[in-house]
């Protein structure tokens, strides 16, 4: 089926100036990706001279967590665990009008159009989202049995993609929901238990640097996760720090690093 | 140029022992005197520059991608293997290393596999102390599957999304390098070439790709684990940044490529729906296990397959392949599905695909123990075609899936240019002409983790190396040269995109250099590419400036150099008159159409080396020896 | 900080060797002092409309009761000194989270739509300070007197009658009681997820508790200029 579709679309030149909403027609089809859509109108700017939309993608499959923006208003798009990359138009209605919205928060600087910078996540994981294990050091990987439900929890939290839709669809632009998938994950496997309180009180702390806002327990961010993190995680998260927080009373320094 | 790939003498059990002893080792206060540039942060760079920050050196990562964990490992699904043997069914370091070089069609290197499969081993340790959480039993210990027609259940995964979890354990343990202040990364930086001085390589030249910024890094070495280049086919299960130019820069600079056409070809894909087509998805092998393949019998039946009864169906795979029916391996399974295609039984819009039907098991073992074992596959297809396998069956198609070809190293993983190493797909690796399932993930992390970490040290405790300044002539040469081929590609001012260039190259080696391949389609594939590539440089639009984020700026260069990497691709396969693995020449194959190798003439290694734009290739051979696995024919009737 | 895209470990201070924030100093060290000082406001509100209620046994009984209250010193005092400490250190943190929160996003959506919260959880920033006005006046009205046009020390039964015999004041009451119910309907859940009580069962019925409690408290509390205003209770 034929699709006729306005976008407005946020167009940006760079992170210094300031960017704006232009409008688009675009005619798709039902079977094309939300990502091919935009290929589509791409193509067709290119050959009127004009600059294509710039928008961050990789593997096209939900899973490298590239992709990411608003459509009219939640992250992803409107269907529930799924990136915009694997998000198809036939959920969409000939005539629609779309809005497309980079992520906002001061944490992720818009770098073009559609595309932030989310260098933030990677600097709360270097704060302490790892286990400390030197190449060659690991004793055999049967040695430590791990039940079944424990493992397959890990493994749930262990499926964010740091795509940052919960940042941008958090009133309070608060990361807690990434946060909590790393420090759940490791918290979770006895792997992790040596530095557990060291990492959430340091990946915290990062997260407040970064100027990420506060957790009030809204819940977007659960709604439009692509893969299904749960607020669990987050009052587990809480649980962590308030505990490591106990634990390293006296501490002056909070460690983990190495 | 004599090829020496200095494969350790003695019992090939001992040549890695023997290997890590005879090498010299750089003493701990030295490490952080050295500089080492590792480019790529998949499985295979992001194990090696968290290893090499781990020892202490100083190392600098860049990936193209915002951040290091999005390399493209994180696509891999089925799995991991590693040689436990955890469920007693006979596996052994010996099995996995015969398995690899038997599914490799007897083109790869047998010293490098074995060590390969004794790593193996260490790798899964490795990953579980990192906290990757890989499936278990209810007993709480590790779960395996058996995996690409394997006999033993030898592979570790993590529910579908293996590559996921082994790429965050090394990305999460390169970011706590890149807190202990030893390892720098650069996301969002790209390599556009390499700098070699007195014959070592000694840095690289990279373009900021948020500012444009041509930059120089020096090092005392430089190490590429820049993937595949799958994607000179434009439509693969390749991510869409995934690409050939680090490796072809540097085979510019003199590092010899071998085996470029091995390509391989994966037979359950979801099909193309139209030329708005972006990239393919990827469908597990395991679909085969249940699924029965058919197509009409009449050409061009446009009835739904509901309707086309029983006895109008052809299930050309079990017809064919009576003993292995639909699970015949990769390679065979592609090249039959392309057959009735070619023969005008396709079916989908395009015609270009086949039933993957599961009724017949559905009605066997009931809906349920189906959606058990497939349900998460079932629910990504109806999410992108928007059937539902449950009641129409699945359209599957091949695709190209991995490069088995690449940079020639040597049994250290350095190239022909001292000094510059490649490590996982982007080196021509230990897969030979094909690729078994679930060795790929293993390969990267056996390099990264456990070999580069010796050999490197080994070569730097070797080599004597001068400082280099940056305002060295040849640093400044080629930094020009960067910035003015950028320059160039900004300045053509013509009226085509580069994707639909990249669309019609891709097109030309699908139809020619794809599946089954002939010389005469091959020479016609060479002299279009040709074409091709003259209208690129003038007819090429590349909108915007050089100064900032500019997407078709960076594909432009990339899809360049596809264009010259293709040339070769159709030249290999051309001068490979065989057919062994993924690379069929419909000029030899048994009557009854199966691959037919020529041990005699071909059981090398082909290493190119670059003789300048416009000039042929030489040609190098590394003669392979089978002392431990017997060349044999396969067959699968 | 934010510009610095080449990472090294000086774009990230918080290392091994970085100094440990204060706990206060961290996001989710403010949300448990709000789900503490919640949780105390939660109580009183509770144990309040509960005497509140006594108001239909009669005037001896609500006045014995408050005159109880009043006598005993300590314990007035004492309660009054953890409300107040609890409401200040409660508004305080509201504040603080509420500045982050235009800190951490300065340019505002064009278009933004809610895909899966509830309207309460929202608009606790709303919900909160007029609930808060409401206090200053409620006792400036029932407490001081000084808002009561015929305020008797000491004869609460009469006060209040007296007091929502006046519409303007019931309704200002009952929509006061309405925003108190919004404000804890999220809260009262929310305080638990804050100390990092969770958990697939019993989440859920902590939900349906959070909803009873709420609907209990808003409908004794109105019920009571209710009945005044329909001559229930006179
Ligand atoms: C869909 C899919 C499923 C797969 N499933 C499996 C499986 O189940 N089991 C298995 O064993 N294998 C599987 N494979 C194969 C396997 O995933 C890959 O071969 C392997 O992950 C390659 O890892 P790598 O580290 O070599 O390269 P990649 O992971 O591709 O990493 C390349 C890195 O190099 C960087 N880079 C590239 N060029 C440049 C440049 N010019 N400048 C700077 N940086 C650059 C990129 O940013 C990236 O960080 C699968 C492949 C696909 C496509
Ligand atoms: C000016 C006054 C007030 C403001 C600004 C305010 C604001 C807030 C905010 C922002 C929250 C955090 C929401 C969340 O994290 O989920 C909150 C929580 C809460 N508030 Fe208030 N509030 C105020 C007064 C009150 C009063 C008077 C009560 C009791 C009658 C109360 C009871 C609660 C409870 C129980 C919580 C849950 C604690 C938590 O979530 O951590 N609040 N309030
Ligand atoms: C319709 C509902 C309510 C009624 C009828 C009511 C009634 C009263 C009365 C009669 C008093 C004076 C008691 C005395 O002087 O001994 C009082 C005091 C008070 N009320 Fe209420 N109240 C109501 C709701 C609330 C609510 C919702 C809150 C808080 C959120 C609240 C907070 C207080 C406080 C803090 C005092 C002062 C207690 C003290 O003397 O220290 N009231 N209330
Ligand atoms: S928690 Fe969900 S939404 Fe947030 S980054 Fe991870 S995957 Fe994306
Ligand atoms: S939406 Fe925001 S407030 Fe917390 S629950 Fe999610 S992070
Ligand atoms: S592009 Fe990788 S998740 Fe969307």
């Amino acid at each position: 089926m034929e699709l006729n579709l306005t976008l407005n679309v946020w167009r940006q030149k760079n992170a210094a100036s300031p960017g704006r909403m232009v409008a688009y027609k675009v005619r798709a089809n039902e079977h094309m990706s939300f990502l091919e859509m935009l290929d589509v109108l791409n193509e067709d700017l290119i050959a009127k001279g004009e600059e294509p939309i710039a928008f961050d993608h990789d593997c096209r499959e939900g899973i490298c967590g590239s992709c990411g923006f608003l459509v009219n208003g939640i992250a992803h798009g409107p269907l529930p665990g799924t990136t915009v990359c694997q998000l198809h138009m036939r959920h969409f209605r000939n005539g629609e009008e779309l809005w497309l919205e980079p992520w906002r928060a001061a944490a992720f600087p818009v770098v073009k159009d559609l595309v932030v910078d989310r260098g933030a996540f990677d600097r709360i994981i270097a704060a302490g989202g790892y286990v400390s294990v030197a190449a060659g050091s690991a004793p055999d990987a049967n040695a430590v049995p791990i039940p079944k439900k424990d493992a397959d929890l890990a493994m749930d939290a262990a499926q964010c993609i740091g795509c940052g839709a919960c940042v941008a669809a958090c009133p309070n632009a608060s990361a807690s929901l990434f946060l909590s998938a790393k420090v759940s994950h490791l918290g979770m496997l006895p792997q992790g238990q040596p530095e557990r309180h060291q990492r959430v009180t340091n990946m915290v702390a990062r997260a407040n640097q970064e100027l990420f806002g506060s957790c009030t327990n809204i819940g977007e961010c659960e709604a439009v996760c692509p893969k299904n993190i749960r607020l669990e995680f987050i009052a587990r998260m809480n649980r962590d720090f308030i505990k490591s927080s106990w634990i390293f009373r006296n501490d002056r320094v909070a460690g983990g690093g190495e | 140029m004599k090829l020496d790939s200095r494969i350790p003498s003695g019992p090939i059990e001992q040549k890695w022992d023997k290997c890590k002893f005879d090498m010299k080792l750089v003493n701990p206060a030295n490490k952080r005197k050295y500089n080492i540039i590792v480019v790529g942060t998949g499985l295979a760079g992001g194990s090696a520059a968290a290893t090499l920050g781990e020892l202490g050196y100083n190392v600098k990562a860049f990936c193209f991608q915002d951040s290091p964990r999005r390399a493209h490992s994180i696509a891999a699904q089925g799995g991991i293997n590693a040689a436990k043997n955890y469920q007693n069914d006979g596996d052994s370091i010996y099995r996995l290393f015969y398995d690899t070089v038997k599914g490799g069609d007897f083109r790869a290197r047998e010293a490098n596999v074995y060590r390969l499969a004794q790593i193996s081993v260490n790798i899964i340790d490795q990953c579980v102390a990192q906290g990757v959480p890989f499936a278990r039993e209810y007993g709480g210990l590790l779960a395996n599957r058996s995996f690409g027609g394997a006999q033993v259940s030898r592979t570790f995964y993590a529910r579908g999304q293996t590559g996921q979890q082994l790429l965050l354990g090394c990305y999460q343990a390169l970011e706590r390098q890149v807190n202990a202040g030893r390892v720098t990364m650069y996301p969002r930086t790209e390599m556009l070439d390499l700098i070699v001085i007195d014959g070592k390589a000694r840095g690289i030249v990279t373009r900021d790709l948020v500012t444009g910024k041509i930059e120089t890094h020096l090092a005392d070495l430089v190490v590429l684990g820049t993937g595949g280049y799958g994607n000179v086919f434009y439509l693969s299960t390749n991510a869409k940044g995934s690409n050939a130019t680090a490796i072809w820069r540097a085979h510019r600079k003199g590092a010899l490529i071998a085996n470029p056409c091995f390509t391989q070809i994966h037979p359950t894909c979801i099909p193309v729906s139209g030329d708005y087509q972006s990239k393919l998805t990827l469908m597990s092998e395991s679909l085969r296990n249940d699924g029965r393949i058919w197509v009409p019998v009449q050409k061009g039946d446009k009835r739904s397959p509901g309707q086309i009864p029983e006895a109008e169906r052809d299930y050309y795979l079990e017809r064919r392949y009576p003993s292995f029916g639909n699970l015949v391996p990769r390679d065979v399974a592609s090249r039959a599905a392309k057959g009735v295609c070619d023969e005008g039984r396709g079916v989908g819009s395009t015609g270009l695909g086949v039933y993957l039907d599961f009724s017949d098991s559905i009605n066997r073992l009931g809906r349920n123990v189906i959606a058990e074992r497939y349900g998460n596959l079932f629910e990504m297809y109806e999410r992108i075609t928007g059937e539902d396998p449950y009641s129409v069956p699945m359209r599957i198609y091949p695709a190209i899936h991995y490069t088995m070809g690449g940079l020639w190293v040597d049994y250290r993983l350095m190239s022909t240019i001292p000094g510059l190493f490649v490590i996982g797909e982007a080196n021509f690796s230990d897969h030979g002409a094909n690729r078994l399932g679930a060795s790929a993930l293993m390969q990267g992390l056996a390099d990264g983790y456990f070999i580069l970490p010796y050999t490197v040290g080994d070569y730097l405790a070797n080599t004597k190396l001068d400082k280099i300044s940056a305002d060295h002539p040849e640093v400044k040469r080629v930094e020009q040269e960067v910035a003015a081929s950028v320059k160039k590609l900004l300045s053509i001012g013509g009226k085509r995109s580069v994707d639909s260039f990249h669309r019609e190259l891709g097109k030309l080696m699908w139809d020619h250099c794809g599946m089954a391949r002939n010389a005469t389609g091959l020479r016609l594939a060479q002299g279009k590419i040709a074409e091709l590539e003259q209208e690129y440089w003038k007819n090429l639009s590349v909108p915007g400036s050089g100064e900032e984020l500019n997407q078709s700026l960076e594909k432009a260069a990339r899809v360049a150099d596809f264009f010259e990497l293709a040339q070769l691709m159709c030249r290999d396969a051309l001068e490979r008159e065989e057919s062994s693995g993924g690379h069929f020449r419909e000029e030899h194959q048994t009557p009854e159409g199966e691959a037919l190798r020529n041990d005699d003439d071909f059981c090398y290694a082909a290493a190119w080396q670059w003789q300048g734009k416009g000039n042929r290739h030489t040609l190098h051979k590394e003669a392979l020896e089978f002392e431990y696995v017997h060349l044999t024919q396969r067959s699968y009737k | 900080l934010h510009s610095a895209r080449h990472m090294s470990a000086a774009t990230n201070t918080i290392s091994a060797r970085a100094e440990k924030p204060s706990f206060l100093a961290t996001t989710i060290g403010k949300k448990v002092v709000m789900a503490a000082t919640g949780m105390i406001l939660f109580g009183f509100v509770t144990g309040h409309m509960l005497g509140n209620l006594q108001i239909y046994l009669g005037p001896d009984k609500l006045n014995a009761y408050a005159h109880f209250l009043q006598s005993n010193l300590g314990l007035l005092w004492g309660a009054r000194t953890v409300l107040l400490l609890s409401v200040v250190l409660h508004i305080s943190m509201a504040i603080q989270l509420a500045a982050l929160k235009s800190k951490a996003r300065p340019i505002a959506y064009q278009k933004k739509a809610n895909a899966g919260s509830s309207y309460a959880s929202r608009t606790m920033l709303w919900s909160g300070p007029i609930l808060f006005a409401f206090i200053v006046y409620h006792l400036l009205h029932f407490t001081i007197g000084s808002a009561h046009p015929d305020f008797r020390e000491g004869s609460v039964y009469h006060n209040v009658v007296s007091g929502f015999q006046q519409p303007l004041v019931s309704i200002a009451y009952i929509v006061a009681m309405l925003l108190l119910g919004i404000h804890l309907h999220h809260g009262v859940w929310s305080m638990f997820q804050s100390i990092g009580v969770s958990h697939p069962r019993y989440t859920p019925m902590l939900k349906r508790f959070a909803l009873m409690a709420t609907i209990g408290i808003v409908a004794g509390n109105i019920s009571i200029p209710l009945s005044v205003l329909t001559g229930l209770v006179n």
